[in-house]
């Protein structure tokens, strides 16, 4: 072979693995992507059930209620809307009323979840970033006041 | 005191560094050995005077000297030793000091060894390294001063976050640094290279062990964090494609590539242009790893506290080099001479398939990382790239890379015969074929990961074996003979196969994963629970108290049929000053899988909500890691690629005979 078949040989070789990549990746984009939206850009979106999401807010208080079997429910909200979710499985270390978690499953009807994994923040000084952003686009986040803004 | 020397040093560092940068750079171009020796002195003093600033940082944790603010935010007195000391690159500022002592001891080891090496080139590779320290050193003067005093001094510090404090990662920082950064030498001598115009195999015979210990380290730090996210964070998981892990995964990959054809570079004085490309490349996702994790674009544990202001310097960095260094690329490669020529079927052909699918691996990932961000930054949507895209994506071309590696291994150089190697790997694809097949059979029905892996798994170990055989055994040769032969066979040899061997056995423990069990279950007193083959049932629950937290400690035993194999004891620990509680995962090793067993807070009548999880050759994945990393120090063992022995061989810089 000569050298400029051997250097054509290997730029096809190249094209093919990375068509193949970007082929590869553009069908798992449209397969694995998961939107991250507050309880009020549910309602205004008006996301019909069957979507999967991540959904975060804060942990209303007084609505987790925990039933056998590790089933627990209550209620996300953003100040503005809410919404049910619905858990079955340990909770994060860090799960509490009243603090901020991002929960993420499949709507099941208008204004419910069920949810397959919960996220919490690490530890006090932090609050997951898109929780953050929710609540100051519904003007319930007040800087300064929370450790999380560090 | 001590502090405020610390300080000093640290500026003194940088005007070091400053010296380091342009004095041999001068030097150079003038051709003036006297100003090229100034590099290698600055070097020498930049290390001390950085070490002198590290240990003063030490010193103030050690002593919990809680006037110093970085003390005070990140350790307490009740900590154990250990933490006191992991707490200093426990934070951002110690970390980054930790990230320049590291470079500053790569930039001496070059001053040292680098004796016989071109004086231009190493007056040049020294004046690069220099500019990344004065880079780094202006960043922790400026924006994140670790010896910035707090008055009045509390009386308490706050603790090291709870969830840093365990041994696993009290390593982890020191070993994922010395891989990064060690990959920033090889970029400065690939700048080098760029600014001279020229480079000959000695270049990569220099390089070489830097890679080694780079990617070493690398492979250890990955393994160490992995191994810290299984059994801390109790969802059994030990890769979640979380950003930062990503972060260190692209220069793992890249470096990976750069390893290999630098080998093709140093016996076959080919692929040049290719190999300073990777140089680059690994250096530069090593920066990149460094903004995502510490400018606070992304939240995670690694990102410790978010100051605007770090995240445009390093941004600015981040550009100045990658930016910088492609220019000079683009500005200066073509000049370079191409060397030796390959068929497309040799193990250089090979090589350069693995470096394509490492590449394009790596680049899958970095898609996968940034998109999101650069999506939110342009329409505001937040989307999440999960791992169903990462294993689809980087996880096929990373199989398909396991499967040449074998052939690579045992392909001739030059001109390889295909036939040839698939006949004396015969045994191995028939035994991964059928593998395959049998364990497809068995878990029909489930996802095709786990029954390829073990295929290809089984099939890179029987290949690497057989090579290694075929090295020192053929028909007809008595076993003193074959032993003496294969004592012959060069030390870097032995490197690769472990190391290879390595891939394989962590694979292995891949496919493990779909064969285990998991179960979520409230654990009542005396009531077993079964997981896998085995069964799990709660004895009692506790409480102790640690040194700086109380744990609620549940003893769980577990059975196989009606024995006692062993006793675990997963707990929840509550850290009081931060409020905080972390999982303690039990595990018990049962051949190379495991019983896992993490809970959550008793219910008020002593029922223990837990997850249960059997994971058959879980184990197997880092020890895996550790054969790699293990097998790049078996090569930096060998006596052509010890330290500065390039240096006295490249007077004959004539490529060295195939092994």
């Amino acid at each position: 072979m000569t050298r400029r078949g051997r250097r054509l040989a290997l730029i096809a070789a190249a094209l093919a693995v990375v068509g193949a990549a970007a082929g590869l990746s553009l069908y798992a984009l449209s397969d694995s992507i998961v939107f991250f939206m507050s309880p009020s850009e549910v309602v205004q979106k008006a996301v019909a059930p069957g979507a999967r999401l991540r959904i975060g807010g804060l942990v209303k208080v007084g609505t987790v209620v925990k039933s056998a079997d590790q089933n627990v429910a209550f209620v996300l909200s953003d100040g503005a809307h809410e919404l049910k979710v619905t858990y079955q499985g340990l909770l994060p270390d860090l799960f509490r009323e009243g603090q901020g978690v991002v929960a993420e499953g499949v709507l099941t009807a208008p204004g419910e979840m069920r949810a397959e994994s919960i996220l919490a923040k690490h530890d006090e000084r932090y609050m997951p970033r898109e929780v953050v952003d929710a609540l100051k686009k519904q003007g319930r986040w007040q800087e300064g006041t929370t450790a999380a803004t560090q | 005191m001590i502090v405020e020397i610390g300080h000093f040093a640290l500026v003194l560092a940088l005007a070091a560094a400053l010296a380091q940068t342009v004095v041999p750079f001068w030097g150079a171009r003038a051709g003036d050995v006297g100003l090229m020796t100034v590099g290698r002195n600055a070097a020498l003093i930049q290390l001390a005077l950085i070490a002198v600033a590290f240990a003063a940082l030490v010193n103030a944790h050690l002593t919990s000297d809680f006037s110093v603010l970085n003390v005070a935010e990140n350790s307490n007195v009740a900590m154990p030793t250990i933490y006191k000391i992991s707490g200093v690159w426990g934070n951002h500022e110690g970390s980054m000091l930790l990230w320049v002592l590291i470079l500053a001891i790569f930039g001496a080891l070059v001053a040292l060894f680098g004796r016989g090496l071109p004086a231009r080139l190493r007056a040049d590779a020294l004046a690069v390294q220099g500019l990344i320290s004065l880079a780094f050193l202006a960043f922790i003067l400026l924006t994140s001063n670790p010896f910035e005093r707090l008055a009045p001094a509390p009386f308490e510090g706050r603790d090291l976050n709870p969830i840093l404090q365990d041994p696993g990662l009290a390593i982890h920082p020191p070993m994922l640094y010395l891989g990064y950064v060690g990959f920033s030498i090889v970029y400065s001598f690939a700048a080098a290279a760029l600014i001279e115009g020229r480079i000959e195999a000695a270049w990569a015979r220099f390089v070489r062990p830097f890679t080694l210990v780079a990617w070493s380290f690398l492979t250890l730090g990955i393994a160490a964090g992995s191994f810290w996210a299984y059994y801390t964070l109790g969802w059994g998981g030990f890769w979640f494609w979380d950003p930062v892990e990503n972060a260190s995964l692209m220069p793992w990959l890249a470096g990976t590539a750069f390893l290999h054809s630098v080998a093709v570079m140093e016996k076959r004085d080919a692929l040049k242009i290719w190999t300073i490309f990777l140089a680059i490349l690994a250096f530069s996702f090593s920066l990149l790893g460094t903004f995502l994790v510490r400018s606070g674009v992304l939240t995670s544990v690694h990102a410790f506290a978010n100051d605007p202001r770090r995240g445009v310097f390093i941004l600015a960095i981040l550009a100045m080099f990658i930016c910088g260094s492609f220019a000079l690329f683009a500005w200066r490669a073509p000049m370079l001479k191409q060397g030796g020529l390959f068929a497309p079927v040799s193990r250089e052909g090979a090589l350069v398939v693995n470096n394509l699918l490492l590449t394009t691996a790596c680049a899958t990932v970095l898609f996968g990382t940034l998109y999101p961000l650069a999506l939110e930054q342009l329409t505001g949507e937040k989307i999440t790239v999960g791992a169903p895209f990462f294993n689809l994506t980087c996880g096929t071309l990373l199989l398909t890379a396991c499967l040449v590696a074998p052939f690579g291994f045992s392909l001739a150089w030059k001109r390889g015969d295909l036939l040839g190697v698939v006949q004396r790997l015969a045994l191995a694809i028939i035994v991964g074929v059928v593998a395959a097949l049998i364990s497809a059979a068995w878990l029909s029905g489930a996802p095709i990961f786990a029954p390829l892996a073990m295929g290809l798994a089984l099939f890179v170990i029987l290949a690497t074996l057989i090579e290694v055989g075929a090295r020192a055994w053929r028909p007809g040769l008595t076993a003193g003979v074959a032993l003496k032969r294969s004592l012959g066979l060069p030390l870097s040899f032995f490197g690769g196969a472990l190391a290879h061997l390595g891939l394989g056995v962590t694979l292995l423990g891949l496919s493990g994963l779909g064969f285990g069990a998991e179960t979520v279950a409230t654990l009542h007193k005396g009531v077993p629970v079964a997981v896998g083959p085995y069964s799990v049932t709660l004895n009692s629950v506790g409480e102790q108290v640690g040194p700086n937290y109380k744990e609620t400690v549940a003893s769980v035993a577990v059975r196989s049929g009606d024995t006692v194999v062993a006793e675990i004891a997963p707990a929840r620990r509550q850290f009081a000053s931060r409020a905080m509680t972390t999982t303690q995962a039990g595990l018990k090793t049962l051949g190379f899988g495991q019983v896992y067993v993490s809970i959550a807070d008793p219910a008020a009548d002593g029922a223990v909500p837990a997850r249960l999880y059997w994971k058959p050759l879980v184990t197997l994945i880092w020890l895996g890691a550790a054969a790699m990393a293990l097998g790049g120090a078996l090569s930096l063992a060998d006596r052509r690629l010890r330290f500065g022995v390039a240096a006295r061989a490249s007077a004959r810089t004539l490529p060295q005979p195939a092994e």
